[in-house]
């Protein structure tokens, strides 16, 4: 893990309010598996003071990192404004990625909104056709083309809440449907990030058929480094300490360690 | 080319520069040491330690506020024991100060973290964080009553043979009164100030944005507050202080060395860039190079009024 200052190569409007962001980060990209995420530095001055955390989206060349981010805030609409040549510091990689699928399973990706960002860097490593992606969005004008993040030939489902494009409805909808026709001789894996909401629904449902199925989250941060204990977050009853803290015993987490009823 | 000396001293505390890193913001050190040499640092003050381990506080435990943070974060630590056995062996390895930041709920739980941090290799003074509520006494802080302060001090000192420097409160009406307590009960230094308490609201749900509701506010929001109490402090008591609150940079730095702060903590900061610490000690010795100051000692309280 490092702090480096970094040149941005790019950063382009993907869907609406939503933007891909390319950094030349070539320590970071080296070290980087999916599932981790980065501290950037976007403010200029003392507001806003503190980084902001994202996933890795993808790494390319060797030593540019992709950030997905949607405009939510104060920072992130900072974030939109970049140009090609200005630099940024970057701090990472950060948190524990993902624990790879074994042989023999059957990974599920399912995302919601930009919860898209750590799944597509993880299905960039895995064997085209060897699993299922699932991504859910408000609507149509939302949707990220997985082409427009470099990671062309991706085969994903599609869900919105308005119909606008792909199934209608909520993307665990598509989990549950991919679920139900298992025979039992592949075992589904499941990973999924997105809003807490849906990432209850799909804690629900894995936890119902016992099924594994990684899980990040997201919680507020102030160092990212496990330092300032901020990012605290409850551990299912019976682990014996009552916090885990996101940004280093996750952002990723089997789905059992967590106490549900209280995220 | 003159080679500035960093070299400050506490009372019987030598730090190699005045930068240290304040309570809570820093972990036990370990957690930035792949990002920076800790051995540059004047010290390091680790997260505050109790008797007992502590789970801290629901969350939401931050949030960021214009130009700060608050923080909730209930003093969570691993404590006593997990930290002398832990925490505590990794430091040792430093070639920095170690201060180890303590607290309790009654008087004798911080006598009996402080005994059990006496004698202790590798510890070179103790920090106590005053800022806690009293359970025998209300859950009304310590630090906020001039009696209450004088008795933690007090035990404190009795049972260990490290400096003693006792952190202040912000929260009060006159800082002073709580410093010459803390000093006439045989503090070797204060160190201030700690967080200011604060609130934020989430218009949209209409509740707190903490959980715990209130929380403490740090970082660049609060350097002209912590900055005054400094001025008041330095001016009534004869002990040593250390300046702490919403420094950034070597000019914040300086403005309280200047105020007679004989060494100060980099806390928010090192959430905002992890090398805001070593980058004061170097800007200090290109101010005192620029200068032509021979000793950072020479710039300690110089203000002129
Ligand atoms: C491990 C991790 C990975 C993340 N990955 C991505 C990513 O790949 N792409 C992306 O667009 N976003 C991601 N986020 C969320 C991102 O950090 C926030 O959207 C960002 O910090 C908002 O900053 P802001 O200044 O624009 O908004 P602010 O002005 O700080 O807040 C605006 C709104 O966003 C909410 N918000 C702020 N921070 C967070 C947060 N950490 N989690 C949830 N809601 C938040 C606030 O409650 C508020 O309602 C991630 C968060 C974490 C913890
Ligand atoms: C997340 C966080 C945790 C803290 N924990 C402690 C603590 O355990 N003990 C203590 O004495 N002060 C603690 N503090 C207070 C800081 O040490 C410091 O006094 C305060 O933040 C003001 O300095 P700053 O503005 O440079 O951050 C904490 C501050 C923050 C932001
Ligand atoms: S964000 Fe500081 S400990 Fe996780």
């Amino acid at each position: 893990m490092i702090e480096q200052d970094s040149e941005i190569i790019f950063n382009k409007r993907v869907a609406v309010d939503t933007f891909l962001i390319g950094l030349k980060s070539p320590l970071v990209a080296a070290e980087a598996r999916p599932g981790q995420f980065v501290m950037l530095k976007v403010g200029r001055g003392m507001d806003p003071l503190l980084r902001r955390p994202f996933s890795i989206c993808g790494i390319r060349e060797e030593n540019l990192i992709l950030i997905l981010y949607r405009i939510v805030g104060q920072g992130t609409r900072i974030m939109c404004d970049f140009r090609k040549g200005e630099s940024l510091s970057v701090l990472g990689p950060l948190g524990s990625g993902f624990e790879m699928p074994h042989k023999g399973d059957m990974p599920i990706l399912v995302a919601g909104g930009m919860g898209i960002a750590p799944l597509i860097f993880l299905a960039s490593i895995m064997e085209p056709g060897s699993f299922s992606f699932f991504a859910g969005f408000g609507s149509a004008k939302e949707v990220v083309a997985t082409d427009e993040v470099g990671s062309s030939g991706l085969d994903l489902s599609i869900s919105t809440d308005d119909g606008s494009a792909g199934h209608r409805g909520l993307v665990t909808e598509l989990l549950e449907n991919r679920l139900a026709g298992f025979d039992g001789k592949t075992s589904p894996v499941v990973f999924a990030c997105g809003p807490l909401p849906m990432l209850k629904e799909v804690a629900a449902i894995t936890l119902d058929g016992v099924l594994s199925c990684q899980v990040s989250l997201e919680a507020s941060m102030a160092c990212g480094l496990g330092a300032c204990q901020g990012c605290a977050i409850r551990r299912s009853s019976e682990q014996a300490i009552a916090y885990y803290h996101v940004c280093q015993d996750g952002p990723v987490f089997d789905v059992n360690v967590l106490d549900w009823g209280a995220l | 080319m003159v080679h500035p000396d960093l070299r400050v001293k506490i009372g019987a505390l030598e730090l190699k520069n005045p930068v240290l890193t304040a309570s809570g913001t820093f972990g036990y050190g370990r957690e930035f040491s792949s990002l920076i040499d800790l051995d540059l640092l004047g010290g390091i003050v680790v997260k505050g330690v109790s008797l007992k381990p502590r789970e801290g506080n629901p969350p939401p435990r931050i949030v960021e506020t214009p130009c700060g943070m608050l923080n909730a974060i209930g003093l969570a630590n691993v404590g006593l024991e997990s930290f002398l056995k832990e925490k505590l062996p990794w430091l040792q390895g430093l070639n920095t100060a170690v201060i180890v930041n303590i607290y309790g709920h009654t008087v004798e739980e911080y006598g009996a973290v402080a005994a059990g941090l006496s004698g202790v290799k590798g510890i070179s003074a103790i920090e106590v964080n005053i800022s806690c509520p009293n359970v025998e006494q209300g859950g009304m802080a310590f630090g906020t009553d001039p009696d209450m302060s004088a008795k933690v001090t007090e035990r404190v000192v009795k049972e260990t043979d490290k400096p003693v420097i006792v952190k202040l409160s912000p929260n009060v009406t006159d800082i002073r009164k709580i410093a010459v307590a803390a000093a006439d009960a045989g503090a070797d230094a204060l160190s201030l100030t700690n967080t200011l308490t604060g609130m934020a609201i989430d218009i949209e749900r209409r509740v707190p944005k903490l959980a715990n509701i209130s929380g403490g506010l740090s970082g660049p929001a609060i350097r002209p507050v912590s900055l005054f109490m400094v001025h008041q402090v330095v001016r009534a008591v004869k002990i040593p202080v250390i300046g702490v609150g919403g420094i950034v940079d070597y000019r914040d730095a300086l403005e309280f060395l200047i105020a007679g702060a004989r060494a100060i903590q980099i806390g928010t900061a090192n959430f905002v860039d992890p090398r805001a610490s070593l980058d004061i000690i170097e800007g200090l010795r290109i101010f005192c190079q620029d200068k032509g100051i021979d000793r950072i000692e020479d710039v300690i309280g110089t203000l002129k009024i």
